[in-house]
């Protein structure tokens, strides 16, 4: 069987044919129990051919695609309705109580199979490592399992070990003469047989970078918009992740108006969208925390913001506030800009009050955005990371 | 993948002889394997046929299945594929009633794919064994030629669902030479009218001359020729430029691209043709899902209940039944739709209703009453199996008898922005905007052919005949990128597109936003069409309006 790898290598071959690449990487999303998400990447590519466009040109605002049904009523009966976003009962609001390292989040879930896509966008598109990983302390955790055996005294018997002692203990003393019928009422049992399993001091993991994904769910945000946001961002995350030799922490917040924490990657991702847009809020939203839980003193903290670009705030004064505040903690604000494909020409608001307040010149090396369409293929929005981690 | 024990294979026999005696046809061969879930995902990307061709978009298909397994872990009952003999695949471990059930299930697949007139073209091949042997050649190409036969193979699966296919299955079914133009039709119809544009009364003279000749025998067109020495040219043109007509975008490359008849491309005819071949092979499985996963429906049902081997575990199959075949609150399920399609048409016909005399009646209580007791339900379905397609049976049985029964509806979704939901709603419970919304659902690739008149200079003409649909724009540029490869020249491409003011700009509302002012909901306005022509030349795509 051909590996990811192979593929990678094959389709990299197309450019030097003056094709197209065709392969994307594209992101499974698991609902996992308990809220817990889980991202499976896998490859993914698209057979082109003369189809007709699904569009229903017929169509009004706001509704969607009709299909079958089956029950009783009359037309025009509501039979059903289901919340544009499932309620969440934790993490609303501020989130308080999620500490890092508290929450198994969703962050661990990504596992292996991100590292390893961070490793293939490392090699196989070229994208740059990090020369310096930041001079923070790190964070060496423990965590206590009962997984250390001791004889003799603990706090737990393990029953199996301890028996399977026992018959060795007694065939050394010769007190199994017959192995196929065993008198257990003749073992002797020592004091030593005993096995227990004793809580153990476990370092757990080494945390050095905090990524805080922020994400416009607004009304604007539909289809694709959405769709290469969270490509991009589930790259970075890789990327960060092979940087960082897995240690990195990961915290999503959406906004519309108002912004919240999720607590895991496949809310970050599903959450339809509704509701206006302030920007403002997100980058608040993260100041808040990283004060509470004094986050900066122990974590290099990257902020990646991904919207369309539009914010009610057209003037950006409190999105501008809270960006300089963050100036004084952040490794890395990474914004992306993915325009819609009907925007032309027109310079975005987000992109027209970042640019007139200056300050991605003041702070070049902690602020940086990137811009692309809605239509942009992998190969694009891998550079979109380079420029925002350059 | 192992064949299944000789035990199970004695249940699938017993089951044969049932189906058989219930009326259905199929050989006698069949070959049934248990494979794992695992093997299932290697399958699908080659259509589940196990000697397919090698190509990297299988493995990339593989590959992300495999991730989907393991999110989203799924369990199929069966698969079955039309070859010959027809093979199918199981699960390990089913226990023996359910073996039952989905062997009826099964075989009801064999019946419809060896009975079904649109799978004519399918009959005669052995396609395990001709995929085997293209797989083969396939793999020799690339060994000889590297990764250029991979692009071959990627180009001309982009033009694969443009076959011709119902022009071949018309073709294999009448035998006839329909095909050809013949003389006397090209001389009345065509050149007399059109191109002499005679009067009425030469027009009749001509065919009672010609009445008269079939009569006494004389040659009739002797004085014609010695009229008009043109016409034999013309007849030759025409006939000439009709076969050409007729071919399809695959076809007329294979036979007409001057980069293929290139000495060192030629061997690339080979695998457009491989492609083309397998294409073909599996339209008449894309164009009749509903009614065969219906018509399986119906009689493992139909046979399973009258089967005295599965005493006791009548409930264990009506939850695995119901499950299968159970129609949802919202959404379609095509077992079920076809399903009981098939139930209602047998009950329909067992009553006489497809009648003159039931047309007729007015009133909703002698139709609901309506019974001529003609019983021929069972003999007409097997009738209705064999001569339709998906459109067709959607199209012509779909009632409001239908609908009613089952009480089945459009339903439709609307976003209140008060609650932040999504509102299902009872669009509409008429038979025809339901049949419409069925039908919007089943395949239908776009018909685009090659004009041969304007392919002229080393151009491939191509006209996408207006259906009142848009071709996704995304695809086309890629596509284009491939046919110009295969042709070695410019393409044009001739489509139409909505014209912007009524396209939908408006999918961007700032309606969140109460900065903004609020657009007025649009009024339905009918959409304008215009006609564009694509150029594709040197891979650089360009649009202009015609």
């Amino acid at each position: 069987m051909i590996t990811l790898d192979e593929l990678l290598e094959k389709d990299r071959q197309r450019e030097e044919d003056g094709f197209k690449r065709k392969i994307r990487i594209g992101q499974i999303v698991k609902p996992g129990a308990g809220g817990k998400g889980k991202i499976i990447v896998v490859p993914t590519t698209v057979e082109e051919k003369f189809v007709h466009d699904e569009i229903d040109l017929d169509q009004e605002q706001g509704e969607g695609e009709p299909t079958g049904g089956t029950g009783p009523g009359e037309e025009g009966d509501i039979i059903g309705e289901q919340p544009v976003r499932p309620e969440e009962g934790e993490g609303e609001g501020d989130g308080s109580g999620e500490g890092p390292g508290e929450g198994q989040g969703g962050e661990h879930e990504f596992e292996a199979n991100a590292y390893e896509l961070g490793k293939v966008l490392s090699q196989d598109f070229q994208l740059p490592n990090l020369k310096d990983k930041g001079k923070k302390r790190t964070l060496a955790r423990y965590v206590y399992d009962l997984t250390d055996k001791n004889k003799g005294v603990g706090q737990f018997l393990d029953k199996k070990a301890t028996l399977k002692k026992i018959v060795q203990t007694n065939i050394m003393l010769g007190r199994v003469p017959d192995i196929s019928n065993i008198d257990t009422t003749q073992f002797l049992i020592s004091p030593q047989d005993l096995i227990y399993r004793i809580f153990s001091r476990e370092k757990d993991f080494e945390s050095q970078a905090l990524v805080f994904f922020l994400r416009d769910y607004s009304g604007s945000m539909g289809g694709k918009v959405t769709q290469t946001v969270v490509s991009q961002h589930v790259m970075l995350y890789s990327w960060l992740m092979y940087q960082y030799e897995k240690q990195v922490e990961t915290r999503f917040i959406l906004h519309d108006t108002d912004a919240k924490e999720v607590s895991d990657f496949y809310k970050y991702y599903s959450y339809k969208v509704a509701g206006g847009t302030k920007v403002f809020a997100a980058f608040k939203l993260v100041n808040d925390i990283v004060e509470r839980e004094n986050l900066a003193r122990d974590y290099n903290i990257y902020v990646f913001h991904g919207t369309d670009g539009d914010d009610w705030d057209k003037e950006g004064t409190q999105t501008i506030a809270e960006i300089k505040k963050m100036m004084s903690y952040v490794a890395r604000i990474g914004i992306t800009i993915v325009e819609h494909s009907y925007v032309g020409g027109k310079q975005t608001e987000v992109e027209k009050y970042l640019k007139s307040s200056g300050i991605l010149n003041e702070h070049k090396e902690l602020i940086k955005l990137d811009i692309m369409g809605e239509d942009v293929d992998d190969s694009r929005i891998i550079q979109g990371i380079k420029r925002l981690i350059s | 993948m192992e064949l299944v024990s000789q035990h199970v294979k004695g249940i699938m026999e017993e089951c044969k002889v049932r189906a058989r005696d219930a009326g259905l046809r199929f050989d006698d061969e069949t070959l049934e394997y248990i494979v794992t879930n695992r093997d299932m995902i290697e399958l699908s990307p080659k259509i589940m046929i196990p000697t397919l061709y090698d190509y990297w978009v299988h493995d990339v298909r593989v590959l992300s299945g495999k991730g989907m397994y393991e999110a989203y872990p799924s369990n199929p009952y069966e698969t079955v594929i039309n070859t010959r003999p027809a093979i199918s695949y199981y699960n390990d471990n089913n226990p023996d009633w359910l073996n039952v059930m989905i062997f009826y299930h099964v075989l009801g697949h064999i019946d419809f794919f060896q009975n079904n007139l649109f799978y004519k073209n399918t009959w005669d091949v052995d396609l395990t064994g001709q995929a085997l042997a293209d797989k083969r050649l396939i793999a020799k190409f690339r060994s000889e030629k590297g990764r250029v036969v991979d692009y071959v193979i990627e180009f001309s699966r982009g033009i694969d669902n443009l076959v011709g296919y119902y022009r071949q299955i018309n073709h294999i079914i009448s035998k006839e030479t329909q095909q050809k133009v013949n003389r006397p039709d090209f001389y009345f119809d065509v050149f007399l009218q059109r191109i002499k544009g005679v009067s009425h009364n030469t027009y009749l003279k001509e065919i009672s001359r010609y009445n008269d000749c079939k009569r006494t025998k004389d040659d009739f067109f002797a004085p014609v020729i010695g009229k008009y020495p043109e016409f034999e040219e013309l007849f030759r043109k025409e006939k000439a430029s009709k076969n050409l007509r007729n071919l399809d975008v695959m076809e007329y490359i294979i036979q007409h691209s001057p980069f293929l008849r290139m000495d060192e491309n030629k061997w690339m005819k080979t695998v457009i043709q491989i492609i083309r071949n397998t294409a073909m092979y599996f339209q008449p499985q894309i164009r009749t899902k509903i009614m065969n996963e219906g018509w399986a429906s119906y009689w493992h049902e139909y046979l399973f209940m009258r089967d005295d081997r599965i005493c006791g575990h009548e409930s264990d199959f009506a939850k695995v039944n119901a499950g299968v075949t159970a129609m949802p609150k919202v959404g379609l399920n095509p077992y079920a739709l076809g399903m009981r399609l098939f139930q209602h048409i047998e009950e329909m016909e067992d009553k006489g209703c497809y009648s003159f005399d039931y047309f007729c009646q007015k009133d909703e209580i002698k139709k609901q009453k309506y019974n001529s007791l003609k019983k021929s339900g069972a003999r007409y379905i097997f009738k209705v199996r064999e001569d339709l397609n998906d459109f067709t049976f959607i199209n012509k049985y779909i009632d409001q008898e239908f609908l009613t029964k089952h009480q089945l509806f459009v339903s439709g979704k609307r976003f209140n922005q008060d609650r932040m939901s999504w509102e299902y709603y009872i669009k509409s419970k008429k038979a025809e905007d339901y049949k419409r919304m069925i039908i919007d659902t089943l395949y239908h690739p776009p018909e685009i052919r090659v004009e041969p008149d304007k392919s002229v200079k080393g151009v491939l003409y191509l006209n996408h005949l207006f259906e009142e649909k848009p071709l996704k724009q995304d695809f086309i540029e890629n596509t284009m990128v491939g046919i110009e490869y295969l042709w070695g020249g410019p393409i044009h491409l001739e489509t139409s597109e909505p014209a912007p003011e009524s396209k939908p700009a408006s999918s961007y509302t700032n309606f969140w936003d109460p900065a903004t002012p609020t657009p007025k909901i649009p009024e339905p306005q009918k959409i304008k069409w215009k006609r564009m022509r694509y150029v594709l030349e040197n891979r650089k795509l360009h649009k202009r309006e015609l």
